[in-house]
């Protein structure tokens, strides 16, 4: 990857909107090989998808989320990517890593509410044959998202007009 | 009861920009681009030595130069940045920059002494020599030679009392730099006439397109010039108040006496992170220093490629973090532009008319803010400019 490429992805990792034509302005760089790396970076897989980070906490709507610790016991010839595969595979499953540790699985899960992500958890997560033990953290406040901060509490204001 | 203010401070105008600001601040929802400070805040690490510097104790004065160990810093840093030779015994920790500009006027100006302040400049130099009883004198620097000091407009503003030149490059409010070729230009002038040269480089690290050539590492201008630069832009520290100046044997002498009777030391605390910001941009290679700078570059060519297809003429800053664009087109001049465009668009800029009156068809942008308020402030900007149009 060029050296080009990299400061495309730093740009557009802090902000999707950004045009080609505004990234090639900030990095003197042609629009329309701004234009191509772009579409070639999407193309490869490396850009997966451009989405919004909210304040979900502002959304009238409940929400719950939670972080699942999630122990497997890994299978001959696949590792962990096969229960991994499946756990991923349903909407309620934001996030899945796999993790060093005590624990094997970081799943975080988004419901309407307490009961729907507990049953989501037993019903769907727990009754995999691979899946040993199941830890559940209901998450209560996000604080800083990707690097977004979520609560301005007491950033310190500048003079607004100096020499 | 008489009036006990004195007729040099009476005399003094008080900045342009204070009206401004009173108006900025009072409305909702301006986005403004009038700072002149970095919006990033101080490196943690740097704050987090001079938090342990204040829990251990150390909250005595320092000696009156500052504290030897960043005397030393101060002296490596200005040779392996800069290239530029002066020990830590002609070395003073001043309060800001701010404070060594002063003492070096009041260690040179006798009154009726001239000194030379090429123009558009910072608002505090021609204050700060009549403060100290000289005469300022403006040196137009013209937009068509990028606001660069060229020989022939230094050898006219040249006479029988002139005495010292101000330099500040890299440049607020038009951010020029000057070159190593540009410097060489003026010397044989400035050693013709026996000048000192006072050199403001708080901005030398914010340079885009090369390293920063300080004028006093070369020829022989060492001897001639009071070198003056500080902490407070390259490692966002401008609240701590902490500066230097070096000089030639016997200005630093005259203005550590001057330094001793009115400030006695920079706060000791400021001077502990001073320490910190060195040594450890030392060992990395200003690392920290460096990503600030990358990140200024790219909002500095956004925003010149952005005024300029707006008709708002301007060329890329070489340094510091303004852009200096020309409003002539609009038919405005910069104060009028800037009142309009903060009454109506709510976006504040401040007019060029405050930095001298070679600033009066221009108004300075700071890019010292976020990506987000200079793409909002663009459209604000764009849709008054698209109005002057029609209305023309």
């Amino acid at each position: 990857m060029d050296r080009l490429e990299k400061d495309i992805l730093a740009l557009i990792a802090e902000d999707s909107r950004l045009t080609a034509k505004k990234i090639a302005a900030m990095l003197a760089a042609e629009e329309k090989l701004v234009a191509e790396k772009i579409s070639a970076l999407e193309k490869s897989g490396i850009i997966v998808k451009y989405t919004a980070i909210l304040n979900t906490d502002s959304i009238e709507e409940e929400s719950v989320e939670a972080l699942i610790e999630v122990k497997v016991t890994p299978q001959r010839g696949h590792g962990f990517d096969m229960i991994a595969g499946e756990i991923a595979a349903h909407d309620e499953v934001k996030n899945l890593y796999l993790m060093s540790g005590a624990y094997d699985l970081a799943v975080i899960v988004q419901g309407k509410s307490l009961r729907s992500v507990s049953r989501f958890v037993s019903e769907k997560i727990s009754t995999y044959d691979t899946v040993i033990s199941t830890a559940t953290h209901f998450i209560l406040k996000k604080y800083k998202v990707e690097g977004a901060v979520m609560y301005k509490a007491g950033v310190p204001e500048r003079i607004s007009i100096q020499p | 009861m008489r009036n006990f203010v004195n007729k040099r401070a009476a005399s003094l105008q008080p900045s342009g920009i204070r009206k401004f600001f009173d108006i900025v601040s009072k409305m909702e929802g301006a986005i403004s681009l009038g700072v002149g400070e970095p919006d990033f805040v101080t490196p943690w690490n740097i704050r987090d030595k001079a938090i342990r510097s204040l829990q251990r104790g150390y909250t005595q004065y320092t000696g009156n130069r500052g504290l030897p160990e960043l005397c030393s810093l101060i002296s490596r840093y200005i040779k392996e940045r800069f290239g530029v030779e002066y020990p830590p015994e002609n070395t003073i920790v001043t309060v800001g920059a701010s404070e060594a500009i002063d003492l070096a006027l009041r260690a040179v100006c006798d009154v009726g002494d001239e000194i030379l302040i090429p123009e558009p400049s910072y608002v505090s130099y021609a204050p700060a020599v009549t403060l100290a009883g000289g005469a300022p004198v403006p040196v137009i620097c013209s937009a068509e030679n990028k606001f660069i000091l060229t020989p022939e407009r230094l050898e006219s503003a040249i006479t029988p009392k002139t005495k010292a030149l101000i330099l500040a490059y890299p440049n607020n409010p038009t951010g020029a730099i000057m070159t190593k070729a540009q410097l060489e230009a003026i010397i044989p002038v400035i050693e013709k006439h026996d000048l000192l040269v006072i050199s403001d480089e708080i901005y030398a690290e914010l340079t885009y397109t090369g390293t920063h050539v300080s004028i006093a590492s070369l020829g022989d201008m060492r001897g001639r010039t009071v070198l003056i630069n500080g902490f407070s832009k390259a490692f966002a520290m401008t609240g701590w108040r902490v500066g230097f100046v070096c000089a030639p044997p016997e200005i630093d002498a005259a203005m550590l006496k001057i330094h001793q009777y009115t400030i006695l030391c920079a706060p000791q605390t400021g001077q502990r992170a001073a320490v910190c910001a060195l040594k450890e941009g030392l060992a990395d290679g200003f690392s920290t220093v460096e990503d600030m700078r990358a990140e200024y570059n790219r909002r500095g060519r956004f925003l010149v490629n952005a005024f300029n297809s707006l008709g708002l003429d301007c060329f890329q800053p070489e340094g510091a973090f303004y852009v200096f664009p020309s409003v002539e087109k609009t038919g405005m001049n910069g104060e009028s532009f800037a009142n309009e465009l903060l009454r109506r668009y709510k976006v504040a800029v401040v007019p060029g008319s405050a930095f001298g009156a070679a600033g009066e068809k221009h108004v300075r942008c700071s890019y010292a803010t976020s990506m987000r308020n200079l793409t909002a402030a663009i459209e604000r900007i764009s849709d008054f400019t698209e109005e002057i149009k029609s209305r023309i």
